[in-house]
């Protein structure tokens, strides 16, 4: 039998060296991306005649160039947002019914399912809602301007399918799966002992649910929510296919309005001229900076319960 | 004889609100399977009609929007490539972090710092990943388009996913082996590359096949740095390539309906490479442990 060495290893400096280099490297990462975005921004942003944060057209390519982030910044919290509202009570429902309602023996072939809907990729998205969706929107959103023009946000005379509504339903789908995920695996923590105490005190499931399962996992729903935010602002070609790319700011989400950060840098890109390129570069500086804020936010959250560590991996 | 408990029946409302509750719930797994369902079997009925023997041999070279015809085989191409090398440079980095973060961090400042921005690297859009490639390699650099600075755009957006896969299978590794290996005297970087790595090994390689199916269908950063081309071109460091959701993305902004079959078929072929990924990645987990998985 052979015997093993003794002796310190040649080996254990290096190796250690390049893992911890490893990690140092992300970092650098994260700080390049800042600084080149801002250091190719400069030049486009001093050709800029007017205040590119009030500014709302976006004319970068012209002799004397104009641009600005307002309206598109503004269409991307818009659209995040109405997004947010339509998936997260849906997300909440599909989290509890597979951690809560399904049978045991389906509940994780279920939350496949669902998981499955995180792995169409954007761009058949966008393809879908063009030719499916844009259309089929049409009558809904006829029926809300017909009969809900009192809200101002379905009001206005025209009622087109690429509307801010449809991009938003888009991007409620593609954040569904990963509010769904976070929630679920969240809900399934909670503590057994309390819920089985709940039902032994002849709670029916719903206030079980209400009193064991809600109040531990609100955070996690909160931090599910907002890195959902996060991703439907950066979602980029599905709603580049779909907004109508206008440069206004406007509630009406029926009407042909709409734009985003994201959506304008992938349909701009083509014609950019030099200035045009910088321009797209300083939209993209503010969303990176945007979604960095929404995930820092969101993992300050989580941060704060340990338990949920393993969840939001 | 009856025993009087005091124990009363729930009560009407109760059960009402808890039966309304339950429809609620399963409505809204419901809500949420239906625009799989409708994605899927669009994808698959209008993909059809262009999936075929021409579609997967052929570019578009000399097709014009209108024509019929015409194929994907330079957009396959192109994207298995920056797949490749995007893999060929997260992998290792993804790989050797998660190790530091297990294995060396010991949870002070720097490996707390470093998992925080992995964190947050997660959440960083794919187009801001493109815009920061086009930035730094080629505006800086002065570096062509090209498939390589894809594949660099699309290993930013993989290295975070292969951390937290990688880490999470590190930990799973018992304490013990690690302990047994110290105890022959062995070195502990021979222990984690000779031990730790291989007990954790199909662990990493299913999440590193969930990263790759991730990045596989990103378009954005495609479309800032590999810019587009009609023709084949097998080579990812020399002018500009073609992958498979540009191809999609740029068939569907065009009005004629040839082109639409083409984007739909596009879209059918890139779900069956991501789904065969994802595919895989499962049955590689599952094999590994068929009894705890069931």
């Amino acid at each position: 039998m052979r015997r093993p060495a003794f002796r310190r290893s040649r080996g254990d400096g290096p190796f250690r060296f390049l893992s911890t280099a490893s990690g140092i490297v992300l970092l650098v990462i994260m700080a390049a991306i800042g600084v080149f975005l801002v250091v190719k921004a400069i030049p486009a942003l001093q050709a800029n005649t007017s205040h590119f944060l009030t500014e709302l057209t976006w004319n970068p390519n012209a002799t004397q160039p104009v641009f600005g982030i307002g309206a598109l910044a503004f269409g991307t919290l818009i659209s995040s947002f109405i997004a947010l509202i339509i998936a997260t009570p849906v997300a909440v429902g599909v989290a509890l019914f597979i951690s809560h309602y399904a049978p045991r023996r389906l509940a994780s072939a279920l939350g496949y399912l669902v998981d499955l809907l995180a792995a169409v990729p954007s761009v058949v998205y966008g393809l879908w809602g063009v030719a499916f969706l844009v259309p089929f929107m049409l009558s809904p959103s006829s029926f809300l301007n017909k009969y809900f023009a009192w809200i101002p946000i379905f009001g206005g005379d025209q009622v087109v399918g690429k509307s801010m509504l449809t991009a938003s339903l888009v991007l409620a789908i593609m954040i569904l799966p990963i509010i769904a995920a976070i929630s679920r695996e969240v809900f399934l923590q909670a503590p057994r002992i309390q819920e089985e105490a709940a039902l032994a005190l002849g709670a029916t499931r719903w206030e079980m649910i209400r009193m064991a399962v809600l109040p531990f996992g609100r955070p996690g729903v909160i931090t599910a929510a907002l890195l959902g935010l996060g991703r439907a602002m950066g979602e980029t070609i599905a709603v580049a296919l779909i907004f109508p790319a206008t440069f206004t700011i406007s509630f009406r989400i029926l009407s042909a309005n709409g734009n985003s950060i994201a959506a304008n840098i992938a349909n701009g890109f083509g014609e950019a001229t030099p200035i045009g390129r910088g321009a797209l570069i300083a939209s993209g500086l503010v969303l990176f900076l945007i979604t960095l804020l929404v995930n820092t936010a969101a993992r300050l959250v989580i941060a704060r319960r340990k338990e949920y560590a393993r969840a939001a991996a | 004889m009856t025993v009087v408990t005091g124990i009363q029946p729930i009560s009407a409302g109760r059960r009402v609100k808890d039966r309304a509750v339950q429809a609620l719930v399963y409505l809204a797994f419901a809500i949420a399977v239906v625009p799989l369902v409708s994605v899927l079997w669009l994808v698959i009925r209008n993909g059809l009609k262009r999936f075929d023997i021409e579609f997967l041999t052929h570019s578009m070279r000399n097709i014009g929007a209108r024509d019929a015809g015409g194929g994907a085989y330079h957009a396959i191409i192109g994207t298995l490539e920056q797949v490749l090398l995007a893999s060929l440079i997260a992998v290792p980095i993804g790989l050797l972090t998660a190790i530091y973060l297990v294995e060396y961090g010991n949870g002070g400042r720097l490996s707390r710092i470093v998992s925080f921005f992995v964190d947050v690297m997660t959440g960083v859009p794919s187009v801001v990943s493109g815009l920061f490639i086009l930035a730094f390699w080629i505006l800086a650099l002065g570096m062509p388009f090209s498939g390589f600075a894809g594949a660099l755009a699309l290993s930013i957006l993989m290295m975070p996913t292969v951390v937290r896969s990688a880490e999470e299978m590190l930990r799973l590794v018992p304490n013990e082996l690690r302990e047994a290996s110290y105890a022959l005297g062995v070195p502990k970087w021979r222990s984690i590359v000779k031990v730790v790595l291989p007990t954790a090994f199909t662990g990493i390689v299913t999440g590193v096949m969930l990263a790759v199916a991730r990045v596989a269908g990103e378009t954005a950063p495609l479309l800032l740095v590999v810019f587009s081309t009609d023709s084949i071109n097998n080579d990812p460091f020399n002018g500009p390539q073609m992958g498979l959701p540009l191809y999609v993305f740029d068939q569907a902004s065009r009005p004629n309906d040839t082109a639409i079959d083409r984007a739909w078929a596009g879209a059918l072929t890139l779900i069956l490479i991501i789904m065969l990924l994802n595919l895989v990645a499962r049955l590689i987990s599952w094999w590994r442990s068929p009894a705890k998985r069931g």
